[in-house]
């Protein structure tokens, strides 16, 4: 899902980091948002909910309405779209709604 | 800390602010939720026919360097929790900011448009979609829909584009009675109007001169193909909408239903299409939470976007010392966001005492926004104009009744 290759903004500089998301390990670019990062490798699904333990992933990408929580390095409610992966970041998702 | 001017959003707006009154001479903070500074530049990229591309995160990348040149202190990933007289701003990590001046420039936010199915991952915002693509550099899918036709949505499907995502359609949402004007394809063409400039297609931009005439909108609106039109290759359709997105964990398809020229759906005709991520476009709202709870006083101005700050015609609030510029007076492009910022930061540097010829730098600074404001490649409100002049006599009305009680 990466663009490599774009018209405009010309060939991606590649600056490799490493991440873990629910154990399994990934590349990511260095300052992207962990939403991106996953998004990157085809993931979407980043929590689940309490109730019915649906799906959900990203919706407004700028930190407004709190859909993509993610586990941290241990910590959670940490919003996807806005905080930067890590080189050697654990990742989780999270299952249930307390904030 | 003490500073001549605190600024809170360090998007357009708020940088231009910052980078004025610094060059002036004024000690300024400015500070932000996000990590990135810029806002919603980061992720623009359009062509503009006098000068080329705009990349909004190389814009955004030189005025951040700017204003650490001229010593700005930059406050990133920090929130306000309070602003209280006069003025203290509170920040998240305990710090208090003191200052006489404060320029709210928090910009605009998404509308959200409910369709069965949206909580589902792979629908985003169209907002979300426009950041992956030009600032991360991810595709949102690799097969999308767009619900919602609009200018940004428009725009955005361009960008997708050219990333090489694969843009299946673009859609209006399914009628409800929140979304009723956008739903209804006589409505639509009467918006693209405002569009046509966006949209290389003979056929819309005669659609878009003629919509002011209504019996050639109800024509146009009957007659529109159901299979589209093309824009940039991409099928824009007015008579289908989408009423289901579904799949089992995640986006596998969404369902698409014939309407007529009213926006009705027709009964039983159905098809589904595969895709895996739906971008849905609802339109904008300026976004003032921070200035409401400073205690300005609002008007609410559909041509502007909704609820806005009351504002002099030098972006001062009614609270003394508290500003506004950019998307949260209403909604509108970088470029007019920028001269409204540097308007701001013009005015509040006069008041500090730092400019010889204060009156005349704020008058030309007037001038700069009307001509953004008249040169703007995207119009994101039909009839800004008007809205900005309702909210000058509402102005005006506002200082003749409080001067008269005084
Ligand atoms: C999704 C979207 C796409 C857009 N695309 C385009 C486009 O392609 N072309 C175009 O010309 N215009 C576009 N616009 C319009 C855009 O709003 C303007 O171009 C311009 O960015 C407005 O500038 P601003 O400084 O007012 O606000 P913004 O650029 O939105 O910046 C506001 C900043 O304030 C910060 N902020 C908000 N609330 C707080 C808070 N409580 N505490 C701390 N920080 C806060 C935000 O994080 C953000 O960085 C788009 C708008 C949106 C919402
Ligand atoms: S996607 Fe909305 S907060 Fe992250």
């Amino acid at each position: 899902m990466r663009i490599t290759e774009h018209p405009v903004l010309g060939k991606l500089e590649k600056k490799p980091v490493t991440f873990s998301f629910n154990g399994k390990k990934y590349e990511a670019q260095a300052g992207e948002s962990i939403a991106a990062a996953l998004l990157a490798n085809d993931i979407r699904i980043l929590r689940y909910t309490e109730k019915h333990g649906t799906p959900r992933g990203i919706y407004c990408g700028i930190g407004h309405c709190y859909e993509c929580r993610v586990m941290v390095n241990g910590e959670r409610n940490f919003r996807a779209c806005i905080t930067p992966v890590k080189q050697d970041m654990q990742i989780l998702s999270q299952h249930g709604e307390i904030l | 800390m003490t500073y001549d001017l605190v600024v809170i959003g360090a998007g357009p707006a708020g940088m231009s602010a910052a980078i004025k009154a610094a060059k002036a001479g004024a000690h300024v903070a400015i500070i932000d939720e996000n990590p990135v500074s810029g806002g919603k530049l980061l992720g623009q990229l359009y062509h503009e026919p006098d000068s080329g591309w705009w990349v909004g995160r190389n814009i955004a990348r030189e005025m951040i360097a700017k204003a650490s040149s001229l010593g700005v202190a930059i406050f990133r990933k920090m929130e306000i929790w309070g602003i209280f007289p006069k003025w203290n701003i509170m920040l998240n990590n305990g710090e208090r900011l003191t200052t006489e001046h404060v320029l709210i420039a928090t910009g605009a936010a998404e509308k959200a448009i409910p369709v069965e199915g949206w909580t589902k991952p792979g629908v985003m915002a169209i907002g979300a979609a426009q950041t992956l693509t030009n600032f991360h550099r991810v595709k949102p899918g690799k097969k999308v829909v767009i619900i919602g036709v609009d200018p940004l949505s428009l725009s955005v499907a361009q960008e997708l584009k050219m990333a090489g995502v694969e843009v299946a359609g673009i859609y209006p949402p399914p009628a409800t009675e929140v979304s009723s004007d956008k739903s209804n394809p006589k409505q639509i063409i009467q918006g693209l109007s405002a569009m046509a400039h966006l949209a290389p297609n003979a056929l819309l931009k005669a659609a878009g001169k003629a919509a002011n005439h209504p019996t050639i909108k109800n024509i146009a609106a009957k007659c529109y193909p159901s299979f589209g039109v093309k824009v940039w290759g991409i099928p824009l359709h007015l008579r289908k909408t989408i009423t289901a997105i579904e799949g089992e964990k995640q986006v596998e398809q969404v369902r698409i239903t014939a309407i007529d020229g009213n926006g009705n759906q027709k009964n039983g005709r159905t098809k589904t299409m595969g895709v895996d991520c739906v971008c849905i476009s609802g339109g904008l709202y300026p976004l003032s939470e921070l200035a409401e709870a400073a205690g300005c006083d609002f008007v609410y101005i559909e041509e502007l976007g909704g609820h806005v700050p009351l504002h002099s015609p030098e972006l001062e609030t009614t609270k003394d010392g508290i500003y506004v510029a950019g998307n949260i007076t209403g909604i509108e492009g970088a470029k007019v966001a920028m001269a409204q910022g540097e308007l701001a930061g013009t005015a509040i540097s006069s008041r500090l005492g730092l400019l010889q010829k204060g009156s005349d730098a704020i008058s030309e600074a007037q001038v700069k926004v009307q001509d953004a404001r008249a040169n703007a490649v995207i119009t994101f409100q039909q009839h800004i104009e008007s809205g900005r002049e309702k909210l000058a006599q509402c102005w005006h009305t506002n200082v003749q009744t409080s001067s008269g009680k005084g």
